[in-house]
């Protein structure tokens, strides 16, 4: 699969957040890294098809993609995505967020979907956590719950903003093995992370955005061996800095 | 450390209780009257039992009409107030904060006798029904617009992202959880609207109060009358109460029934 950007602009209120970003993509796994404020969840989200840029063009595989309301919608349906927190529905328990897009987006039978999601708990290890609600759910259980339902409708791409962001380093490792596992599958995804770890080893390629714009991108085995830009040598020391 | 454990009293702790509180609260009363030498004879009310019984149905009635038509007006009016068109917004925002800022006494006056003489609304039913839902729909306005703003705004991303579609997140997402959320503040103001349908004797509407003052002015027994409707009043609002127990616990999240099982 592949994904282009052109010449993508966004601005909030008069805040500048993507300027032109451009570039073409053979997507398998890709990691966006880079410093907050950077404008990686605004290029997330336009990819998702969740906000519409103020100018440029998005084309996946060659079409390019409508910022229309219909066309939008029906796009939406085939691409997962996975937000920082609070991505489950607060007031249903865990299985019937699964059920809730099979049955009410894609028009899927009950019986059909109740197999489907419980297949999924059971593959993850999330069978006893079927009837509870969110609140009663470990961050690493929502989180993992949340791509759980996001694979489910067998999505051509797999969105992740930040997904480990608000947990602590076991959830973490919990989630990113759930991910891993699934791209192993063959699952395609793009991933915002701060897991410098995660984006060097499981993913294949890494975008690195910095001041509204990519600055370097490449492959992931490359880019933290051999970062080309002052920027992103700046920025990986920082982070970097205090590693076991 | 300190362990404190949050453990439900006993059956006979919680009895013991509710009698220790009704003792007081009949023990004051009873104290009250017989300082005063008040002798109450509540059977003199017996034969108004047939005006007092149509007089209670009309005060039902008028709620639960008050209750459908408030509950409408309160909707748009909360979506109106947040709507991008600004004379909409303007206008709900001007009707909440006017009905909310002046006495229910005033506004059936004026809309009894100004507004409804001047479009020819004649009907006192009709026009107690409209007066009390106008008042009743901008405090319920109110309660809708800020159970809608507790929403995270997060939920509906989700939806969105998940690819249902406007009127399917309103009927699946908002919704369910604006219904737990003002369901408490929806039965209060249903038992307020109960008792301010009192007011509406003031243009002749037959209900409950005016009732009872036609009786009061026929046997002269004020304190019985009066109490008697106080109790009245009192079966009604809390049976609003307990039936919206019920309503919440179907709402609530950890009480719900799993419909998917």
């Amino acid at each position: 699969m592949n994904i282009e950007l052109i010449n993508i602009s966004k601005t909030f209120q008069d805040e500048l957040v993507l300027k032109d970003v451009s570039g073409s993509f053979d997507i398998h796994s890709i990691a966006i890294i880079g410093p907050s404020g950077g404008g990686k969840s605004t290029l997330l989200r336009i990819i998702g098809g969740l906000l519409t840029p103020d100018s440029g063009a998005l084309k996946i595989d060659g079409e390019t993609i409508e910022f229309s309301k219909r066309y939008l919608h029906n796009y939406r349906r085939n691409i997962g995505f996975v937000f920082q927190s609070k991505g489950l529905f607060e007031h249903l328990t865990a299985i019937e967020n699964m059920l809730l897009p099979l049955i009410h987006a894609f028009g899927m039978g009950k019986t059909e979907a109740v197999e489907v999601s419980s297949k999924l708990f059971e593959r993850f290890g999330l069978t006893d956590e079927k009837n509870k609600y969110p609140f009663q759910l470990s961050g690493g259980q929502q989180q993992r719950i949340a791509i759980a339902r996001a694979v489910a409708v067998k999505p051509w791409l797999l969105l992740l903003d930040e997904p480990t962001s608000a947990l602590d380093p076991e959830y973490t490792a919990e989630v990113l093995n759930m991910l891993g596992e699934l791209q192993n599958d063959g699952l395609k995804s793009i991933i915002v992370t701060h897991e410098m770890g995660f984006a060097k080893n499981a993913c294949e390629k890494v975008i690195f955005l910095a001041q509204n714009r990519i600055v370097e991108s490449g492959n992931s085995s490359q880019i933290f061996k051999h970062p080309q830009t002052e920027e992103l040598q700046a920025f990986l020391n920082k982070i970097l800095e205090w590693k076991v | 450390m300190k362990q404190t454990l949050s453990k439900e009293p006993s059956r006979s702790k919680k009895i013991a209780s509710a009698i220790f509180v009704a003792i007081i609260l009949i023990g004051f009363l009873w104290f009250s009257v017989n300082a005063i030498n008040l002798k109450l004879d509540f059977s003199t009310l017996y034969q108004y039992r047939y005006r007092l019984w149509e007089g209670f149905w009309m005060t039902v009635t008028i709620s639960v009409a008050s209750l459908i038509v408030s509950l409408a007006l309160g909707s748009l009016s909360a979506l109106g107030q947040n709507s991008r068109i600004l004379v909409i917004s303007y206008f709900c925002k001007a009707y909440v904060q006017i009905i909310r800022g002046t006495p229910l006494l005033v506004q059936i006056y004026f809309f009894y006798y100004i507004i409804g003489t001047a479009w020819g609304v004649n009907n006192r039913y009709l026009a107690g029904v409209l007066i009390l839902s106008i008042f009743e729909g901008a405090y319920i306005s109110e309660i809708i617009r800020g159970g809608l703003a507790s929403i995270d705004r997060q939920q509906y991303e989700v939806a969105k992202s998940i690819g249902l579609t406007p009127a399917k997140t309103l009927q699946l997402v908002t919704f369910p959880i604006l219904m737990a959320r003002i369901l408490p503040a929806l039965a209060g103001q249903f038992a307020s609207i109960i008792k301010d349908s009192s007011l509406l004797s003031v243009i002749a509407v037959i209900e409950l109060t005016q009732t009872v003052q036609e009786i009061s002015a026929d046997n002269f027994r004020m304190f019985e009358n009066y109490l008697f409707v106080g109790v009245l009043y009192f079966i009604l609002t809390f049976s609003v109460s307990l039936l919206s127990g019920g309503l919440e616990r179907r709402y609530n999240h950890e009480y719900r029934v799993n419909q998917y099982q």
